[in-house]
């Protein structure tokens, strides 16, 4: 049952996982069974805490390592047995990594132009992460926000195809942060395929076309950034008053769909229908008089989607998670092979 | 930027000699920049030579026939090659790891085997020159010095120690933690070398088990190349001309290229990428 008005996947995994040292307890497994499709010119975001399988994921697409078992496709490539032909065709920037410290920019560019197929000019690359005025200057001095628009500098260098973008701003103040984002959608305009991993939130909200997040190896929501709010309630919070005089016999009025916590006077209610349960809970505290002190209503917002999904445990079952929606990261039965 | 993702036409792909030229290039920056590289690469070889003469020339009091001029030249080869391509590059493999440049060099078009070794292609440069100078010098300088027997030998014994020592280098620095402690990590391939490979005591002053056990080194073998195609002969003996000489060399060079061939092997097996956590 292949959809054929589909275009086949940038990047593509069934089944991903990624085993560290020997089998059975004395090992760890950083993925458990990860299922992506990227599109062609799309912009995605793997988020996740720390040590949720993100870099582990990362170097698996990119063929620096292994899966111990699943499949994984970049442009119909296996990214190991096929690796002189997709090499040429995607961009890989690491999380940490390095050039050497006693070359200048020129000269780190010269060479990895010259391990690079199709390179642009280096300085056109320099200039591209606003390191141009830089080019004559020793790696070792560079700060290390520019060491990584350096190595971002790099990793464009042979116009991929696909970019892997490992935590790309991290370590970035505010305005090259800017700067490389505004880049990044750049590349994004111009057609290019890029996959980041961020724990940035605000970043795969500025950028990401789609996103997944990834919690103790697996993806456990995914999706557009509105499909992964959708699956999150909004939360409303106030104090109610002392419970004496008029107010002593206080009590809320029924809001149906909510979820309600209180601690002392401190309420939280959490609902789908931020809107409708504002109003209720607003009428009700007009007609009673009461003041909610510290009112405090928000939609959901990414970082509470994480936040939820950061504190579920280890085992805990994707499937139980938020809704993961329609077009969110499908695991279609199909092999790779039989789709590729 | 209006750069497109993808190029309207392929462009011309490299091609491994391309890529190797050009990592051999930086690396060529980097260890003119390295100062204690270049003094130890340019100067310590030479101030061995006096050294070295003085041990020949006792040796040769007590092992009739023995060639000192012969065995100064071919040795001074031999610790060149130790120093300048084994001990530098061990230093070399183990900085760019903890820099991380090999880290993020694998993430490129060159194959692992093209990162080694364009690594080492400036350090492999170097010693294959200095070899030239100290043949070129010792015909000039030294009087009892005769023409190499079988220069081809000799030139393969020169890519083969290279070879051999470039893949010894990346095995040690598997094992060497910071670009301080190479030295200590280099130490007994170097005292092996030096005292069991002919270097600084030829193989022909040693009692014969000695020398037999000498020979089972892996360094032994390619070494010897340098002596047999220099001199003719692997002891004491007249020189075995041209023709002769490969008799001589056979079973030498078929175990010098089975050791590269075993510590390339082995160096792809263990040499590690990134700096241990």
């Amino acid at each position: 049952m292949t959809d054929t008005s589909r275009p086949r996947p940038a990047v593509a995994a069934r089944g991903l996982h990624r085993r560290y040292g020997p089998s059975g307890s004395g090992g760890f497994e950083a993925v458990r069974g990860l299922d992506l499709d990227v599109a062609p010119g799309e912009l995605f975001a793997l988020l996740g805490t720390n040590g949720a399988g993100k870099t582990s994921t990362l170097e698996v697409l990119e063929g620096l390592a292994a899966p111990s078992a699943g499949e994984v496709r970049v442009l119909g490539l296996d990214p190991r047995r096929e690796r002189a032909a997709l090499r040429p065709r995607i961009g890989i920037m690491l999380q940490e990594g390095g050039f050497p410290g006693e070359l200048t920019l020129a000269e780190t560019g010269r060479c990895w132009a010259g391990l690079t197929t199709g390179a642009r000019a280096v300085d056109e690359a320099l200039d591209l992460l606003g390191l141009l005025p830089r080019r004559a200057v020793r790696v070792k001095q560079l700060s290390g926000g520019e060491r990584r628009r350096l190595d971002l500098a790099m990793a464009l260098l042979g116009r991929p195809e696909v970019l892997f973008l490992d935590e790309p701003s991290t370590g970035l103040d505010p305005e090259a942060r800017a700067a490389v984002w505004r880049l990044i959608r750049e590349l994004r305009s111009a057609g290019t395929t890029v996959v980041l991993t961020t724990h940035y939130l605000e970043e795969a909200e500025e950028l990401a076309d789609r996103l997944a997040i990834m919690h103790h190896g697996r993806v456990v929501t995914g999706g557009t950034v509105a499909e992964v709010l959708a699956a999150h309630p909004a939360r409303i919070a106030f104090e109610l008053p002392e419970r004496t005089g008029a107010h002593a016999a206080l009590e809320l009025p029924p809001l149906p769909g909510t979820s309600t916590a209180l601690d002392g006077r401190r309420v939280l209610l959490r609902t789908p229908d931020l809107q409708g349960t504002l109003t209720e809970l607003l009428g009700w505290a007009a007609r009673h008089r009461v003041e909610l002190a510290r009112l405090d209503a928000r939609s959901a917002s990414l970082e509470e989607a994480f936040l939820a999904v950061a504190a579920s445990g280890p085992d805990a079952d994707p499937s139980a998670g938020p809704n993961v929606g329609p077009s969110a990261v499908p695991a279609r039965p199909e092999t790779l092979g039989s789709a590729a | 930027m209006t750069a497109p993702a993808a190029p309207a036409a392929a462009p011309a792909a490299l091609t491994p000699l391309s890529r190797l030229l050009a990592l051999g290039r930086a690396e060529t920056t980097l260890l003119r920049r390295n100062r204690t590289a270049v003094f130890l690469a340019l100067v310590l070889p030479f101030a061995l030579v006096g050294s070295l003469r003085s041990i020949l020339r006792a040796a040769a009091d007590h092992t009739p026939g023995l060639d000192v001029d012969g065995n100064l030249v071919t040795s001074a080869m031999g610790i060149v090659l130790l120093v300048v391509v084994y001990t530098n590059l061990t230093t070399a493999y183990t900085a760019r790891r903890n820099e991380l440049v090999l880290k993020r060099l694998r993430t490129g078009e060159a194959a692992d085997g093209e990162v080694l070794l364009g690594t080492a292609v400036p350090s492999i440069g170097l010693a294959l020159l200095q070899c030239l100078l100290l043949g070129v010098g010792g015909l000039v300088l030294l009087d009892g010095l005769r023409a190499p027997a079988n220069p081809l030998l000799l030139l393969a014994g020169l890519l083969l120690s290279a070879l051999l020592l470039t893949a010894l280098a990346a095995l040690s620095s598997a094992v060497t933690r910071t670009v301080e402690t190479a030295g200590i990590t280099t130490l007994p391939l170097m005292l092996a070398a030096q005292f069991g490979s002919g270097l600084m005591v030829p193989l022909e002053s040693m009692p014969d088990t000695v020398a037999n056990l000498c020979r089972l080194l892996p360094t032994t073998p390619a070494l010897q190349l340098l002596h047999i195609g220099w001199l003719g002969t692997d002891g004491t003996g007249p020189s075995a001309g041209f023709a002769g000489t490969w008799g001589e060399a056979a079973l030498p060079l078929l175990l010098a290229a089975a050791w590269a061939g075993a510590a390339a092997w082995a160096a792809r097996r263990w040499f590690r990428w990134e700096p241990r956590r």
